[in-house]
C-alpha cells in the first residue's frame, strides 16, 4: 500500500513503525540520551523511537523540541523517519535541522505499529509492505 | 512556493552550508503555510539564548551554523541565562556561565549583536512602520506588530537564525494585509494605569480571547499609554493569550487600517481587573525576592527605582533586569550607583524568565504580569503583582 503526502524533509528511510494517537512533545517529552519516550500517560510511554518509522498525529510543546530531535540524531538515539497527519514548525525544523526523512498530510490510521514501512521524503509519500 | 534565482542558489548550496540549511528551514515553512514567495527582512530578533533552555544539542546546532554563517541583517538576541559581567554577585553557577558564554561566542561568530534583549525596539534594533522582519521573543513580536506596525511572525529560535543568515523570511501570517484585521472588538470600561495595570489588562483580555479561541483584538476605552505600560501589556496578552498582534484605539498605527469585525464584542469592567489581579497573587505568599524588570526595564522604570531608593536600604534580594546598553545609560546618569549602594541588583543580559534560579526563592513580588506567570511555572515560586512603587516598598520591609 503506497499512500501520498506531502515531502517536509528529503531522504529515504527504511523500518519499522511505530504509531501512536498522541502528539509528541520532544522537549521534555522524549529522553534525548535513551530514545525512550518519558512523557506521563502517553501511549508510547517507556518504549523507545530509536530507529523507527515514528508515526504520529501532530507536534506539540516547547519550541526547544526542534534542538531535542537535533540532540537525539547527534547520540543515534533519532527515529529513522517522521510520519505525521499534519507538521507543525516544531517537527519541521527538527526535521530539517537534523536531516530526519519527514512526510506529511498522511492518514496515520493507515500505519499499523510493526509494519514495515518505506518512507520517502524526497517524493512525500510513505509505503506500507 | 516561488523562489527568487538567487534564493534558489542559497537552497542549492552555493553560499556555504549554514546559508543552505537556513533555506531549507525557510522554505519547507513557506511551503507548510503556504506562503507564495520569500520578502526581505531588515532586522531579526533570536530566541533561544539561554543555556538552560538551549542545552547542549541547541548549543552544537549554533556551533555547526556558525562554521560558515554570517548575519545579513541586524541581528540581535533574547535574554541569556545570566548577567555576563555579574553572574558570580547574582550566585549563577560556574559550569552554566561557561556553557552560557560559549552559546553567546557562537552567536557573535555569526555577526550577531550579542545584546541579550527582549527589547530590541529600547536598544536601537527597531524597525519603523510597515516594514518587515522577523523576530522571536513574544512580548517583542507583538510589541513590534502592534505598536510600531512592522511585520513578524512569532519565529522559533531556528527559524529566526535561519531569517538572520539569508536576510529573508517566507511571506505569510501577519507579513501580509489579510491575516492582520482585528478579530473581536474589546470595549475597555475602566481607567488603566501602571505597568502592573496594563499587565492585568493583558491578562483578562488574554484569557477571555483563549476561550473565544482568537487572536488579534480591537480594542477600545484606553485614554493613554506609556512606551512601558505597553511593554508590559504586550508581554502580558502574548504570554495569557498567545496574541502577536492587537490594534487599540488612539493607540497603535493600524486601528482604523482594516474592515471592524462585525458582531463580537466582549467588555472589561473594573470588577473583570480585579478577577484578574487577584489570580496574579498567591495566598500563603512571603516574599523573598523583588524582580522589576519583565519585559526588560526602561532607562525611565531605572530612574524612577533609583528616585525611591535614594539613601535608603533594601532588606530582601531585588534585581532589576534589563539590556546592557541601558544599564550603561543608568551607570552614565548616576541611577546604578544609588541603586546598588540601597543594596539593590542590576541583572543585565538576563531575565527572571531564563535565569536558572528555579526553586532560590518562595515568593516573587513583581510589576509583571508575564513574569507571575513564569514565576510559578518555571522558577515554582509563589508571586504577587504590585506597582513599581509597592515593589520597591516590599524590598526595603
Amino acid at each position: 500500500m503506497k499512500l501520498n503526502g506531502r515531502r517536509i524533509y528529503k531522504g529515504i528511510a527504511e523500518g519499522e513503525a511505530i504509531v501512536t494517537k498522541d502528539g509528541i512533545s520532544f522537549y521534555g517529552g522524549v529522553d534525548p540520551d535513551t530514545g525512550k519516550v518519558v512523557e506521563v500517560g502517553h501511549a508510547l510511554e517507556g518504549q523507545s523511537i530509536t530507529g523507527k518509522i515514528l508515526v504520529f498525529p501532530t507536534g506539540k510543546g516547547s519550541t526547544v523540541g526542534s534542538y531535542t530531535l537535533y540532540r537525539m540524531k547527534k547520540n543515534k538515539t533519532a527515529p529513522a523517519a517522521i510520519v505525521n497527519r499534519q507538521i507543525d514548525t516544531i517537527i519541521a525544523v527538527g526535521c530539517i535541522i537534523s536531516e530526519i526523512p519527514c512526510v506529511d498530510k498522511i492518514d496515520v490510521n493507515e500505519i499499523k505499529t510493526g509494519q514495515k514501512v518505506v518512507v520517502n521524503g524526497t517524493d512525500g509519500t510513505v509505503e506500507v509492505t | 512556493m516561488k523562489l527568487t534565482p538567487e534564493e534558489q542558489d542559497m537552497l542549492d548550496g552555493k553560499n556555504g552550508k549554514a546559508v543552505r540549511k537556513s533555506m531549507e528551514i525557510l522554505s519547507t515553512l513557506g511551503e507548510i503555510f503556504e506562503a507564495e514567495r520569500m520578502v526581505d527582512v531588515c532586522s531579526v530578533q533570536i530566541a533561544g539564548v539561554s543555556y538552560a533552555n538551549l542545552g547542549e544539542a541547541g548549543l552544537e546546532f549554533l556551533s555547526e551554523m556558525a562554521e560558515d554563517g554570517k548575519v545579513k541583517v541586524l541581528t540581535t538576541l533574547n535574554p541569556a541565562g545570566m548577567d555576563r559581567e555579574n553572574w558570580r554577585a547574582l550566585g549563577i553557577d560556574e559550569g552554566f556561565a561557561k556553557n552560557q558564554i560559549r552559546v553567546i561566542d557562537a552567536f557573535a561568530k555569526m555577526g550577531i549583536i550579542t545584546t541579550c534583549s527582549c527589547t530590541p525596539y529600547l536598544i536601537g534594533n527597531v524597525p519603523h512602520f510597515g516594514q518587515h522582519i522577523a523576530w522571536a521573543e513574544s512580548s517583542a513580536v507583538c510589541y513590534a506588530n502592534s505598536v510600531i506596525g512592522a511585520r513578524t511572525n512569532r519565529e522559533g529560535g531556528p527559524s529566526a537564525l535561519a531569517s538572520a543568515l539569508t536576510g529573508k523570511t517566507p511571506k505569510y501570517g501577519y507579513h501580509l494585509n489579510e491575516n492582520r484585521h482585528g478579530q473581536v472588538l474589546v470595549k475597555v470600561n475602566a481607567h488603566i494605569k501602571g505597568t502592573d495595570g496594563f499587565g492585568v489588562l493583558g491578562k483578562a483580555i488574554g484569557d477571555r480571547l483563549i476561550k473565544l479561541g482568537k487572536n488579534i483584538p480591537l480594542i477600545t476605552g484606553i485614554s493613554s499609554a506609556s512606551v512601558e505600560e505597553l511593554k508590559s501589556f504586550c508581554a502580558s496578552i502574548a504570554t495569557y493569550g498567545g496574541t502577536a498582534l492587537f490594534h487599540m484605539e488612539g493607540i497603535t498605527p493600524e486601528f482604523y487600517g482594516y474592515p471592524k469585525p462585525s458582531g463580537e464584542v466582549f467588555e472589561i469592567n473594573q470588577e473583570d481587573l480585579e478577577k484578574a489581579r487577584s489570580e496574579l497573587v498567591d495566598s500563603g505568599l512571603e516574599v523573598d525576592f523583588v524582580s522589576i524588570g519583565c519585559p526588560q526595564a526602561s532607562i525611565s522604570e531605572i530612574e524612577k527605582i533609583a528616585s525611591l531608593l535614594k539613601g535608603k536600604k533594601v532588606k530582601k534580594e531585588f534585581w532589576i533586569t534589563t539590556a546592557r546598553p541601558i544599564k550603561r545609560m543608568a551607570d552614565e546618569a548616576g541611577y546604578s550607583k544609588i541603586i546598588e549602594d540601597a543594596g539593590a541588583k542590576f541583572a543585565a543580559d538576563t531575565c527572571c524568565v531564563v535565569a536558572p534560579i528555579k526553586g532560590r526563592f518562595k515568593g516573587m513580588m513583581v510589576d509583571s504580569a508575564k513574569a507571575c506567570y513564569y514565576g510559578r511555572a518555571s522558577n515554582k515560586s509563589k508571586v504577587k503583582i504590585g506597582t513599581i512603587v509597592e515593589c520597591v516598598e516590599e524590598a526595603m520591609k
